[in-house]
C-alpha cells in the first residue's frame, strides 16, 4: 500500500551527505529552492548551473539518479497549473491549437515561461528528494526544532509521521476485511460501485473514529508522563566544522549564481 | 538499594525513603512508619453517561509488592489503573500514592511516582524515536539534560534494549515495543508500576522474556491481565475485580486453587 511506501524515503548510506548535520542539509535545500524560485524567466544557463549543483548533491549522497528522477516526477502534475501561461502571455505565435470552439495560440514568451516553471519546480522537488533520501525523518524533525520552527507545527508533523504507519496498517486491515466479504456468489455480486462506495465511506468514518479515540489514549499516555501543555525536547548538539563549511560553500555558490543572474540579466 | 525507589517518596507527609526491595505479601502487614505504595479507599467512579465502573474499591499495596488485578472484561481494571495517577479522578473515595493524596496540586509528583503502561504500545510510544520517547517523562520532571540522558540509558538497559535509542517505534516488533513502553516509565524512576495487559499479543518467547523482566524490577506493581500464566509465574498476590468491586484478594496460590471462585468471575486457572 502506498502509505507504507513513505517509510522508504530514507536510503541507508554513509556518504558525506548522510553524515552531514540535518540542519545544514535542510538550510542548503531551502536556499537551493529559493535560488531556483528567484531565477528570472528564460535564464537557462543559471538553471543549468543549478542542475549541475543538484547533480553534485546526488553524487555526494551516493544516490541513484534514476531514483531521484522517479521521485521528483511527483512535481509534474502541479505544472499543469502553469499550462494556461502558454496561451496567455503576449508574444510571437509558435503554434495554434483548435480546442472546442476557440483557437488557442501559444506564444514564444508563454513557452519560455512554462519551461522555466517546469524546470524550477523539478529542481526544487529534486532538492527535497535528495534531502529526504539522505536524512532520516526523525533527524529532519529535530532539525526543524533546532532551527526554531514553530514547535506546535513540528509536534504535529512528528505525530503525523509516527502514526501515519499505524493508521495505514489499520486501513489495510479494513481493506482486507472488505475484500474477504466481497466474494463473487452468482450474478452481479462481488461488489458493485455503489456498494463499494458505501463500504469505503464506512471505512473512512471508522478510521476517523479509531484515530480520534487513539488520540485520546495518546493524550492520556502523555499526561501520565507529566505532559502539561508545554512542548519540551532534548537540547540539540552543536554544528561541526564540516557542517559550517558545507553551508558556507553552498550559500556562496547559490548567492553568486543569483547575483550573476540579476546583474547580467537582459 | 535500587535508585528506582530512591527519594521519590513524598517528604511533606513525613515518609522515609524506602529501603527494602521486597515487602511483605500482604499490604496490611506493611511497616507502620512507611506509607503504602498504593492505597485506595472506597473508590467510586462512574463514566460520563452514568455507567458505574468502580463501586467502592479498597486496595493497598506495600512498597515493592506485586499484585495481579484480574477479572472479566468491563470489570473496571483499566479504570482503576487510570485512577492511580489521576488521569481519571475519583468520584468518591480516595487514592494515595506513597502517602500522597491524588489530588490536583499533587498530580505532577504523583505521575512521577506511578508509571502507567498502556495496553497498546502504539498509544504509549508517540515520539519519532525510542530515545525521544524514553526521555519524555524525565524531561517533564524538569531534570537536567545530562540526568535525562543517564536515565534513558539506564531504563533502556533495564529492559535489555540498549542501542535502540535511534530506532523508530514502528520498526520494532510488538515485544520490543512493549519493552520500550516499560522503559518510558522506568526512566521516571517510579515507586509503582501500573501495567495494563502487558503480555497481550506476545508470542510465548517474548512473553517469557517479559515475565523475567518484570521479575527483575523492584517496583511495587499492579498488573491488570487475563494471562493467568503470568499471574501464576510472576505475582504472589491476586486481586479479583468484578463489576467494579474487589471480590477476592489474597495469595495467588489460594485464589488460583479455588475453581469455584474463578468460574464465578469468568476466569480460568492456568
Amino acid at each position: 500500500m502506498s502509505l507504507l511506501a513513505l517509510d522508504e524515503r530514507f536510503q541507508q548510506g554513509t556518504s558525506l551527505l548522510h553524515r552531514l548535520d540535518a540542519r545544514a542539509k535542510l538550510l542548503v535545500a531551502l536556499a537551493f529552492i529559493f535560488a531556483a524560485t528567484l531565477t528570472p524567466t528564460g535564464r537557462w544557463e543559471v538553471l543549468g548551473a543549478l542542475a549541475v549543483l543538484l547533480a553534485a548533491g546526488v553524487a555526494l549522497g551516493g544516490l541513484s539518479p534514476l531514483l531521484v528522477l522517479r521521485r521528483s516526477a511527483l512535481a509534474l502534475p502541479f505544472v499543469l497549473a502553469a499550462v494556461p501561461l502558454l496561451f496567455t502571455r503576449e508574444g510571437d505565435a509558435v503554434f495554434t491549437l483548435p480546442i472546442l470552439a476557440w483557437r488557442w495560440t501559444a506564444t514564444d514568451a508563454g513557452l519560455e515561461a512554462l519551461l522555466t516553471i517546469l524546470l524550477k519546480s523539478w529542481l526544487s522537488m529534486s532538492a527535497a528528494v535528495v534531502l529526504t533520501a539522505t536524512t532520516p525523518a526523525p533527524d529532519l524533525l529535530r532539525a526543524l526544532r533546532g532551527l526554531h520552527a514553530p514547535r506546535v507545527i513540528v509536534a504535529t508533523v512528528s505525530f503525523m509521521y509516527r502514526y501515519i504507519f499505524v493508521i495505514g496498517e489499520e486501513a489495510q486491515r479494513l481493506m482486507r476485511a472488505r475484500q474477504c466479504r466481497s466474494a463473487v456468489a452468482g450474478r452481479g455480486s462481488g461488489g458493485g460501485v455503489r456498494w463499494r462506495a458505501r463500504v469505503l465511506g464506512n471505512m473512512v468514518g471508522s478510521l476517523f473514529l479509531r484515530s480520534y479515540e487513539r488520540g485520546e489514549r495518546i493524550y492520556d499516555a502523555m499526561r501520565s508522563r507529566g505532559y502539561d501543555g508545554e512542548l519540551k525536547s532534548l537540547a540539540a548538539t552543536s554544528l561541526r566544522r564540516v557542517d559550517y563549511a558545507v553551508l558556507a560553500i553552498a550559500f556562496g555558490l547559490l548567492a553568486a549564481l543569483e547575483t550573476y543572474a540579476r546583474l547580467s540579466g537582459g | 538499594m535500587p535508585d528506582y525507589l530512591e527519594a521519590e517518596v513524598d517528604t511533606a507527609v513525613g515518609a522515609q525513603p524506602q529501603t527494602e526491595t521486597q515487602a511483605g505479601v500482604d499490604g496490611a502487614a506493611r511497616a507502620a512508619d512507611r506509607p503504602a505504595a498504593v492505597e485506595v479507599r472506597g473508590l467510586r467512579y462512574s463514566y460520563p453517561g452514568g455507567f458505574p465502573a468502580l463501586r467502592g474499591v479498597d486496595l493497598a499495596l506495600a512498597p515493592g509488592e506485586k499484585a495481579a488485578l484480574v477479572g472479566p472484561n468491563g470489570a473496571g481494571k483499566s479504570t482503576l489503573l487510570l485512577h492511580l495517577n489521576g488521569i481519571l479522578r475519583a468520584g468518591e473515595g480516595e487514592v494515595r500514592i506513597a502517602g500522597l493524596p491524588v489530588v490536583q496540586p499533587n498530580l505532577g509528583r504523583v505521575r512521577a511516582l506511578v508509571g502507567l503502561v498502556f495496553q497498546n504500545p502504539d498509544d504509549q510510544l508517540f515520539s519519532p524515536t525510542v530515545l525521544e520517547d524514553v526521555a519524555f517523562g524525565p524531561l517533564y520532571m524538569g531534570l537536567e539534560e545530562s540526568e535525562v540522558r543517564r536515565r534513558v540509558d539506564k531504563a533502556l538497559a533495564a529492559v535489555h534494549m540498549q542501542g535502540y535509542g535511534a530506532r523508530m517505534p514502528h520498526r520494532l516488533s510488538l515485544g520490543e515495543r512493549k519493552r520500550v513502553a516499560i522503559a518510558t516509565v522506568l526512566a521516571m524512576e517510579p515507586a509503582v508500576l501500573a501495567l495494563d495487559e502487558p503480555s497481550s499479543g506476545l508470542d510465548p518467547r517474548s512473553r517469557r522474556a517479559l515475565i523475567r523482566l518484570l521479575q527483575e524490577l523492584p517496583q511495587a506493581m499492579l498488573v491488570a491481565t487475563h494471562d493467568m500464566h503470568l499471574v501464576r509465574d510472576l505475582l504472589r498476590r491476586t486481586v479479583i475485580l468484578d463489576a467494579g468491586l474487589v471480590v477476592a484478594d489474597g495469595p495467588t496460590s489460594e485464589i488460583l486453587g479455588d475453581m469455584h471462585l474463578l468460574e464465578e468471575h469468568g476466569l480460568e486457572a492456568p
